[in-house]
């Protein structure tokens, strides 16, 4: 029913320039602007993105992945598995900061056996040691902090997100330790490194999960309203913050049972 | 013996019989519930192994959600308060047509099962009868949870939700089909023919 990691292919990379869209400010609790949960108050500015990065995926994006598709699938989880040691550091600084001791504990460990063992990341010993997968960011970071997500925003390249998550990308790129300016020349040329994995793996996803988006960006009524919708609900969701949405459409409207008799 | 059978008892024991009756016959049971998404994943895993053709797999996929999704109460929810204003007719059109639409839709993700398997992790309790909350372990990712929303209103066991790592498809396809009768200016008809092309 993998209609679904979806949004880990919209996802957030970690390279690039984002400061331009900081977008003034850290996402305060802001009122809902519409009933179903959706505050957009840029929705005119972020359809012109969502246009934008459209273009982008069709005519390059999505050509690359079908490219990148044809690497042997084991070259391809090397890289992947490369890029998720190396946000390893990210991820247990941002457990620590959340308080998630375990999920610290996991980071950490998964970063040393992997970059040992799995010869600097290459391999993925860990997982196949039962030690579980573990991802946050700074956007999670500053919701456990208690930050309002703040309004929908439809980011260049990076895509769907909101002003919270946005903060969170750029404090993550920042204070990456692998990604830091060093005046050392040969640490500097190595910093290139962790988003170029990063965007292999997000082409990787494009092309893995090919049909769904696919479907969501060129085959529905409005691709905007749709990333939009499954965006926040999976974001929500990896949040702990979709408050139960239990969907009773038998009780919906009672008008309009088709099983009343 | 028979002498001591008062009025009183006789009277007591025939309403216990009434309550009896009055619950219903079968109502969904958290196993029932456990078994349908059992019985789910089982016929998915056959399909896939049939070593039929890739069109021959998805036809049988449209059929199995046909078959286990209450399609029915989708098609409705999906319509939203827009439905209110449609006719009879117009309803029994939408619905043929959200039905081939569902099912082509949802019925080839079912593919990306191919070497993997469902667990089921827990139950619980909601207001048109269980939530079966599983674990997907597909080939070369990450476990995520899907979640399945099954009642008997429909008068058998069905799901009449699904939740993919938070995304719903009531929701998602509300959105979709809101979207399409915008984009029609509210005209259901014109929708319901989009809608056919669509799938």
């Amino acid at each position: 029913m993998p209609a679904l990691p979806l949004p880990k292919a919209f996802a957030r990379p970690t390279f690039a320039l984002l400061t331009a869209l900081a977008l003034g400010g850290c996402a305060t609790q802001e009122a809902v602007t519409r009933a179903d949960g959706i505050n957009d108050p840029y929705e005119t500015q972020n359809r012109k993105i969502h246009g934008f990065n459209k273009g982008l995926d069709k005519n390059l994006v999505r050509p690359v992945s079908q490219a990148y598709g044809v690497v042997p699938v084991e070259i391809r989880n090397t890289v992947n598995n490369f890029s998720e040691n190396l946000s390893m550091p990210r991820v247990a600084v941002n457990s620590l900061l959340q308080g998630d001791l375990r999920g610290t504990g996991l980071a950490t460990l998964r970063f040393v056996m992997n970059s040992t063992l799995g010869i600097g990341g290459l391999f993925d010993p860990a997982t196949e040691l039962n030690i579980p997968q573990h991802t946050t960011d700074f956007g999670e970071t500053l919701a456990v902090w208690g930050a309002g997500e703040g309004a929908y925003v439809e980011l260049p390249v990076f895509g769907p997100s909101t002003q919270r998550d946005t903060v969170g990308l750029v404090v993550d790129f920042f204070t990456n330790p692998l990604t830091t300016n060093t005046n050392n020349k040969f640490d500097d040329d190595l910093r290139s490194v962790p988003p170029s994995t990063a965007a292999a793996s997000v082409l990787n996803d494009r092309e893995k999960f090919s049909d769904t988006i696919d479907s969501v960006l060129y085959e529905s009524a409005d691709s905007y309203a749709q990333s939009r919708s499954i965006y926040l609900q999976n974001r929500r969701f990896e949040l702990g913050q979709d408050s139960q949405t239990d969907i009773d459409p038998f009780a919906a409207d009672p008008y309009e049972d088709p099983y009343a008799e | 013996m028979p002498s001591n059978l008062t009025r009183r008892d006789v009277f007591l024991s025939a309403s216990a019989l009434t309550l009896i009756a009055a619950t219903p016959a079968a109502a969904l049971t958290e196993a029932a519930a456990r078994a349908l998404v059992d019985e789910v994943v089982a016929d998915i895993d056959r399909v896939i192994n049939s070593g039929q053709s890739d069109a021959a797999i998805l036809r049988e996929f449209e059929n199995l959600f046909a078959r286990y999704a209450d399609v029915n109460i989708m098609a409705q929810y999906a319509l939203g308060a827009d439905g209110r204003s449609a006719s009879a007719s117009q309803k029994r059109a939408f619905n043929d047509a959200f039905t081939t639409y569902i099912t082509r839709k949802y019925g080839r993700q079912f593919r990306d099962f191919v070497g993997g398997r469902v667990e089921i992790q827990s139950a619980r309790q909601i207001n048109a009868g269980y939530e079966i909350r599983t674990l997907a372990y597909l080939r070369g990712e990450g476990p995520f949870e899907v979640n399945f929303h099954i009642s008997d209103k429909s008068g058998s066991n069905k799901f009449f939700n699904v939740y993919i790592e938070g995304v719903n498809l009531l929701l998602t396809e509300r959105g979709e089909i809101g979207a399409m009768l915008d984009r029609r200016g509210g005209d259901i008809n014109a929708m319901i023919g989009d809608l056919r092309n669509a799938s």
